[in-house]
């Protein structure tokens, strides 16, 4: 494994591919890169194909929305005078209607696809993230033709995210509804949905209405940007020094 | 001569061997098939957006919905992602009652597995004997956690709690009394590692059972062998993981390979298949209980002599016990804010894959510094394994798809999520 090697897998992969990474990071054992999407299929070839990496299977691949990234409805650094409404009121994830839905800022790179590899040959795991370029549009090459593994995870991505993947040979929903309008798991989607369905008695057949249900998220979204798990590990890295 | 045309025919969403909601679409020539179309998504019920609305401790319990066959596999996944972005670690007690509940977890699945590929195949009786010993270890779930399936016992930081010092018994009815209810109690007398002692000592010779109604059965293998061939390059590039890849002879099992819990301790062998066909994916299940069995009968052993704590003494993330919250002001403060805001996990991701019955169990948790998780991504295997159904299927005939499905393990809760 990687402990014998001089380098690590992050900095292989920089020295081996260069100006296509946009950045290499390795955290707890586990390998990012980030490409642009425009290297996305030659870096998945490369990483396939070359003896030294030899990734031969994509565990999974899906979408990441990253509008409302690091928002919270809980100012926990002021104080303020508004008191309970604040973390009722708030505008996160689920906690709106269609109507209501948060505007969408502009957000250079808010989709983002994560590709999950896995080699079997050298026993690694490697996650491959890339931005699309258009939030509008969102455009990534497809790796069917590479893996075709791939498929349905990418069918997937588009159904829920609307990503488009260029080449995909069959890019049709999987998880949603036969006709379902939008992509749910975008982060301005709301969690309660736009309709809902019920047989009709007199119609003799399953209608779709408006949702009747309220959006009812009963705690706030908050952030603490507190220093207690770096104490935490810092305690029980005394803590094991002192076993040893 | 009369024309003859392709014509497309659909199976399921409500069909016994569709083992859930499957619909089917499948292009036939006569009997064979040229196309298969799986449209799945019919039990989508959008779990990871949910979680992204819910505090971290409160998607626990989806994870049992998800393969509610193999509940608390599933929880394992998403329980060590959490752990792994917090940076704390279970104490060795809880890594081994996760690595004892894991394979009940294991024997569980593959019983119902073997119950109904069997019926699914024509095999009645099976099903039967299958259920008969997942009642017994149904019951160890509910003895730990009071619930018979959907269990939420595993926490980040530990389980809920230690196993019980008594297991329960049946009680007296018309149905049940006298020597008959003695004989149902025999092994209920003491603790539950006393039970699953026995269970243990008794499972071996079930397998045998089971192997006796099926292994050598004419019709079993003439309905299993060389049906659904996948060969190793197959199960590479279609992502497949657990009994499908090992089923093709690829020796990879993550609790070897990247062992997690408590697995590097214990002592197992991996079974492997040659041909890849659907019966040798059935011999690699039928031993792989045995090897769980042996797993369990390890921990079993290693759990009476070492008692300990089974939870983190870290109050941000584990609640305090009961008796401490009435008694301690800062205890109840922290039982409070766990219970309402929950704990807030460090900015960064993860990938957390376990070994589930069915194959790579994965969790990509995303986290931006909230109590809740910003995104979490389920990798289930049935997923990747079903995707590659029309290759597999293409040429066979119309009920080799039955022992296809069947042998892919599907379950709709984890594929739709």
């Amino acid at each position: 494994m990687s402990d014998n090697l001089p380098d690590t897998l992050a900095q292989r992969l920089t020295a081996r591919l260069g100006a296509d990474i946009v950045a290499a990071t390795e955290w707890r054992g586990e390998t990012v890169i980030e490409v642009l999407p425009e290297n996305w299929l030659r870096v998945a070839q490369l990483l396939r194909d070359e003896a030294e990496f030899r990734f031969e299977q994509v565990v999974d691949v899906c979408g990441v929305d990253y509008l409302s990234y690091g928002q919270a409805e809980w100012d926990t650094t002021d104080v303020s005078n508004q008191g309970f409404s604040r973390g009722v009121e708030g505008q996160g994830p689920g906690r709106f209607r269609w109507s209501e839905r948060p505007l969408v800022a502009a957000r250079h790179g808010r989709f983002a696809v994560v590709a999950q590899l896995l080699s079997l040959t050298h026993n690694r795991r490697l996650r491959l993230k890339s931005h699309c370029h258009d939030d509008a549009l969102p455009i990534m090459p497809s790796l069917t033709a590479l893996h075709p593994g791939v498929n349905w995870f990418e069918r997937e991505a588009f159904d829920l995210y609307g990503i488009v993947f260029d080449g995909h040979p069959d890019l049709r929903r999987i998880l949603t509804d036969y006709g379902f309008v939008g992509h749910p798991f975008r982060k301005d989607f709301p969690l309660i949905g736009n309709v809902e369905v019920r047989y009709d008695a007199e119609k003799q057949r399953v209608i779709y209405e408006p949702v009747s249900i309220d959006p009812r998220v009963l705690v706030p979204r908050v952030i603490r940007d507190d220093s207690r798990y770096d104490q935490a590990q810092a305690e029980a890295a005394t803590s094991a020094a002192a076993g040893k | 001569m009369q024309e003859i045309r392709n014509y497309t025919i659909n199976f399921g969403p409500q069909h016994p061997a569709a083992h859930g909601v499957l619909r089917l679409v499948l292009e036939m020539d006569g009997e064979t098939i040229m196309r298969a179309d799986p449209h799945i998504g019919l039990l989508h019920r959008g779990t990871e957006k949910l979680a992204e609305s819910k505090p971290f401790n409160q998607s626990i319990g989806y994870m049992d919905r998800l393969d509610y066959v193999s509940m608390m596999c599933n929880e394992h996944a998403y329980v060590r992602a959490i752990e792994k972005l917090v940076g704390v670690e279970a104490p060795i007690r809880a890594q081994y009652i996760r690595t004892l509940f894991d394979e009940i977890t294991r024997i569980l699945n593959h019983l119902m597995w073997i119950g109904s590929n069997a019926l699914d195949l024509g095999a009645m009786a099976v099903f039967l004997y299958a259920f008969r010993e997942r009642e017994e270890l149904m019951d160890c779930y509910e003895a730990v956690s009071g619930a018979r399936m959907h269990a939420t016992y595993y926490r980040p930081g530990g389980v809920y709690r230690d196993l019980p010092e008594r297991m329960p018994q049946y009680k007296e009815s018309r149905w049940h009394k006298g020597g008959d209810l003695k004989r149902m109690n025999a092994w209920r007398e003491g603790s539950m590692l006393d039970f699953l002692e026995a269970f243990c000592k008794d499972f071996y010779s079930k397998v045998d059972e089971y192997e006796t109604l099926l292994t050598d059965n004419r019709i079993w293998k003439q309905r299993t062998v060389g049906i659904g061939v996948v060969t190793p390059e197959q199960a590479n590039a279609w992502g497949m993981s657990g009994p499908m890849l090992r089923g093709s002879g690829v020796a990879w099992d993550l609790r070897k390979k990247q062992p997690y819990a408590a697995y590097a301790n214990v002592d197992f062998d991996i079974p492997l298949g040659t041909k890849g066909d659907c019966y040798d994916r059935y011999l690699v299940r039928v031993e792989e209980m045995r090897q769980s069995n042996r797993i369990i009968e390890q921990c079993v052993k290693w759990l009476r002599a070492n008692p300990g704590p089974v939870m983190i003494e870290n109050f941000k993330v584990a609640p305090p016990s009961r008796e401490e919250m009435k008694d301690d002001m800062e205890a109840l403060i922290h039982h409070f804010k766990l219970f309402t805001e929950g704990y807030c996990v460090p900015a960064g991701e993860t990938y957390s894959a376990v070994e589930a019955p069915k194959g790579e169990f994965g969790i990509y948790l995303i986290s931006d510094g909230a109590n809740k998780p910003f995104r979490l991504k389920v990798r289930a295997p049935g997923f990747a394994h079903l995707s590659s159904m029309d290759e597999i299927v293409r040429g066979h005939m119309l009920p080799d798809v039955v022992a296809m499905i069947g042998t892919y393990d599907v379950v709709f809760g984890e594929i739709d999520r």
